[in-house]
C-alpha cells in the first residue's frame, strides 16, 4: 500500500499525543480555573476527571485510577486517609494552593507521598489586599464612595473622620510569608509591626507575643495571615476580640474557621470591636448578613490571591512540579513537613 | 486675646472653631444672610481670616478687610488665596504642611489598591448577593506596577516610599530634577504617562498645573492606565477624564477630588472601574486636631509678634 513520508509523520505524532500515552493526573473536583489548565496542558497530561463520572468515587478511583502517581487537589476537596487508601500508587500531590489544611500531610508522610503547593506564589498578592483592607476601612474608602455614589455629599455634607493609620500598632498573627509581606508594606506607612507565631522569628526585629490575647491587648489592627490547622480553628475567639477592644479592628485574608464568626459577628453588631475587613469566611460562599447592613466593614469573596499575574504562574508552577515528579527530578515547591 | 477679631471662612472643624472662640473674638462668615450684610458689620474689625479649601481668601475679601493682617489656612493647598495681593499688602499667609502628608499619601495608596484590586466593587459584589452565583474575575497584581507621581514635593515623596514597599518602580514628572532621589525623571508629563501604570497626580495647583492631566496625557496612559487624582480637581480636564472612562480609553480612576466640589460628574456613578471619595485626604481625627493647633499656634505667635511656625508669605 502506497503511502507517503506526510502521513508517516502524521501518523506517529497522532500517536505521540494518545491521551493513554501521558502521565495521568487525578482530578477529584476542579480546582478554579481548571478548563483553562485542562486545555492548556491536555497535550502533556491525562486528566482523570472524577466529577464527570456516574460512577462513586471508590468505584471510580478503584477502576480508573488505580495505578495513578499523582493528584492535582482543591481546597475544596479533603483528601482524606479512604482516598490514600484506594490510591496505592500515589506519589505525588500538588495543590493550587499555598494552605494544605484539606491534606492529610500525616498520611503523605507515611506513605512517602510528596506535596507541593502554591508556596509563596502569591504572598504579594494576599498582603497586598490585606493593606487595601486596612486602608478602606481606617479610611472608609468603600463607605465613602458608597456615600458619592448615592449623591449624599452635595446633599448631606462632609464625611465623618477617618483614622490615621500612621502610629497605629498592627499585630500580625502567623508571620510567614505572607505575614512578612503585609509587615514590610505596613511599615512603610509608619505603622508598628507586633506580632504572634507559632514559634518566634530570630531574624526579625518586631515584638513576639506568645499568646494572641496579648497580642491583641496591644494591638490597633489584627491582621490575620497564619494558615489553617488544629491550633489556629477558631483561635480568633471572644476573648481575643474583646482584647482587640471597642476601637479595634479585624483583618482576615487567612482561612474563615481561624476566626469564630458568629462571636465576631455579635461583636461588630454590639460595636465590641471597631471594624472588619474579611476575605475570607466560615462558609464561603455564604457571608452573615448582618454584615451587610455595618459600613464599619470591608466584605471581599476570597479574591486576595486571585490576579491574572499570579493565576498564570501558579499554573506554570503546577505543571513544573508534576513534571519534575515524573521525571524523577525534585519539585519545585515541595512542602516541608517540620 | 480675645479682643482681635477673627473670621473663620466655613465649618471646616468644630474642634478649630471652639479653640478660636476661645481664645478671639470669633466672626462666622456663614452665619451672615449676605456678603453686604457681614462686610457692614464687620469689615473694619478683622484682623485674621482662617480660611480652607473651599473659602479662603481672594482679592474682594481681602480688599472689603482693611485691617487684615494674617491668613492663616486650615490646609497645605494655597489655590484659594490670592497670594499676591497678600504680599502686596504685607499680610502673613500660613498653611498646614506636613502634618497632613502621611493622612493624603495613605488616601493616594488606598485609591491605587481600590483600583487595581477592586476593593469596592468586591465589596459591592458581596452585599448584592452575587458571590453564591459565582466567583469574582481575576484582578490585577498590584505589587511591582510602574508607579508615575506628577509632582515630588512632600506627599509626592510620601506616595513614593509607600509604593516602593510593593516593589513597585518609581519615576516621576517635577518643576525640577530631584537628584538626591533614586527615582527615574521624566522631563515632560507625556514621557511619564507613556512610562507608567499608574500616575498620580500630587503637585500643588497652580496657573501652571491647572489641567495639567489633559486628553493628551490621558491617551499616553491609555486603556490599561489608572489615574489617581489627590491633588485638586482642577488638574485634571474632568470632562474629559469622564469620557475617556466611559469609552474605555482610561483603564480607570481612583479620584478625592473634583473640580466642582461637591458636585461630582454622575456618569461615574454607575463604573466598576472607578473609586470615588468626598475630599477626604486629610480627614482624619488625629491630623484634623494637629492642623488646627497650627492654626491657632500661627495666629498666635503672629499677635504676639514671634515668628511664624509655618508662613508662606
Amino acid at each position: 500500500m502506497a503511502h507517503n513520508d506526510g502521513d508517516d509523520v502524521h501518523a506517529h505524532a497522532h500517536l505521540h499525543h494518545q491521551p493513554q500515552d501521558l502521565p495521568q493526573v487525578l482530578v477529584i473536583r476542579p480546582p478554579l480555573s481548571f478548563s483553562n489548565f485542562q486545555s492548556q496542558y491536555s497535550h502533556k497530561f491525562q486528566f482523570l476527571k472524577a466529577w464527570e463520572s456516574p460512577l462513586p468515587l471508590d468505584q471510580f478511583l478503584t477502576t480508573h485510577a488505580n495505578s495513578v502517581q499523582a493528584m492535582l487537589s482543591t481546597v475544596s476537596y479533603p483528601v482524606t486517609a479512604c482516598v490514600h487508601c484506594l490510591l496505592p500508587s500515589l506519589r505525588l500531590i500538588v495543590t493550587p494552593s499555598a494552605g494544605l489544611n484539606h491534606i492529610d500531610l500525616d498520611e503523605c508522610r507515611s506513605r512517602g507521598i510528596r506535596v507541593a503547593n502554591a508556596g509563596n506564589l502569591n504572598s504579594e498578592d494576599v498582603a497586598d489586599v490585606a493593606v487595601g483592607l486596612l486602608i478602606d476601612l481606617l479610611r472608609k474608602i468603600s463607605a465613602a464612595d458608597r456615600y458619592v455614589r448615592q449623591g449624599l455629599w452635595a446633599s448631606t455634607g462632609d464625611y465623618p473622620l477617618g483614622s490615621k493609620l500612621g502610629g497605629k500598632r498592627v499585630g500580625i498573627v502567623g508571620l510567614g510569608s505572607i505575614g512578612l509581606e503585609v509587615a514590610k508594606r505596613l511599615e512603610a506607612f509608619g505603622c508598628i509591626i507586633l506580632y504572634n507565631s507559632r514559634k518566634e522569628k530570630p531574624f526579625v526585629s518586631y515584638p513576639f507575643y506568645s499568646n494572641v490575647v496579648e497580642l491583641a491587648a496591644n494591638s490597633d489592627a489584627l491582621v490575620i495571615c497564619c494558615e489553617l490547622n488544629d491550633q489556629t480553628r477558631h483561635m480568633i475567639n471572644k476573648e481575643v476580640m474583646l482584647a482587640l477592644g471597642k476601637k479595634g479592628v479585624l483583618i482576615n485574608v487567612g482561612r474563615g474557621v481561624i476566626l469564630d464568626e458568629k462571636v465576631m459577628v455579635w461583636c461588630l453588631v454590639q460595636g465590641e470591636i471597631g471594624g472588619a475587613g474579611l476575605d475570607v469566611f466560615e462558609n464561603e460562599p455564604d457571608v452573615p448578613k448582618e454584615l451587610f447592613a455595618l459600613d464599619n466593614v470591608v466584605l471581599s469573596p476570597h479574591q486576595a490571591s486571585l490576579t491574572s499575574e499570579s493565576s498564570k504562574a501558579l499554573c506554570e508552577l503546577l505543571v513544573a512540579n508534576l513534571e519534575a515528579s515524573f521525571s524523577n527530578k525534585p519539585l519545585i515547591s515541595p512542602v516541608m513537613n517540620d | 486675646m480675645d479682643s482681635i477679631t477673627v473670621l473663620m471662612t466655613s465649618p471646616m472643624s468644630d474642634y478649630l472653631e471652639t479653640q478660636l472662640r476661645d481664645r478671639f473674638n470669633l466672626v462666622k462668615l456663614w452665619t451672615y444672610s449676605s456678603k453686604t450684610d457681614f462686610f457692614k458689620h464687620n469689615s473694619h474689625s478683622i484682623r485674621a481670616v482662617v480660611g480652607n479649601t473651599k473659602i479662603g481668601a481672594d482679592a474682594e475679601l481681602i480688599d472689603s478687610l482693611p485691617e487684615l493682617e494674617i491668613v492663616s489656612s486650615y490646609s497645605v493647598g494655597l489655590d484659594k488665596i490670592d497670594l499676591r495681593k497678600c504680599q502686596e499688602k504685607g499680610i502673613r499667609v500660613t498653611n498646614t504642611p506636613d502634618v497632613l502628608t502621611d493622612d493624603v499619601a495613605d488616601v493616594a495608596m488606598g485609591l491605587m489598591l481600590a483600583v487595581t484590586r477592586r476593593v469596592c466593587e468586591c465589596d459591592r459584589f458581596v452585599r448584592r448577593g452575587l458571590w453564591p452565583k459565582g466567583n469574582f474575575r481575576l484582578t490585577n497584581k498590584f505589587s511591582g506596577m510602574q508607579v508615575g507621581i506628577v509632582g515630588l514635593d512632600r506627599i509626592g515623596s510620601a506616595i513614593a516610599k509607600r509604593a516602593e514597599a510593593f516593589g513597585c518602580p518609581i519615576s516621576y514628572y517635577s518643576r525640577s530634577e530631584k537628584p538626591e532621589t533614586n527615582y527615574k525623571y521624566f522631563s515632560n508629563i507625556i514621557d511619564l504617562a507613556v512610562n507608567c501604570q499608574i500616575l498620580v497626580v500630587a503637585c500643588a495647583l497652580t496657573k501652571e498645573t491647572h489641567h495639567i492631566i489633559n486628553r493628551e496625557v490621558i491617551d499616553a496612559l491609555g486603556p490599561e492606565g489608572i489615574l489617581i487624582n489627590i491633588g485638586r480637581g482642577s488638574h485634571i480636564d474632568e470632562p474629559e477624564l469622564v469620557s475617556a472612562l466611559l469609552e474605555g480609553r482610561l483603564g480607570g480612576a481612583g479620584l478625592d477630588v473634583f473640580e466642582n466640589e461637591p458636585e461630582v460628574p454622575e456618569q461615574l456613578f454607575g463604573l466598576e472601574n472607578v473609586v470615588l471619595m468626598p475630599h477626604v485626604g486629610s480627614d482624619t481625627v488625629e491630623t484634623a486636631d494637629a492642623m488646627a493647633d497650627l492654626v491657632i499656634k500661627n495666629l498666635e505667635a503672629h499677635f504676639l509678634k514671634k515668628p511664624l511656625l509655618t508662613p508662606v508669605v
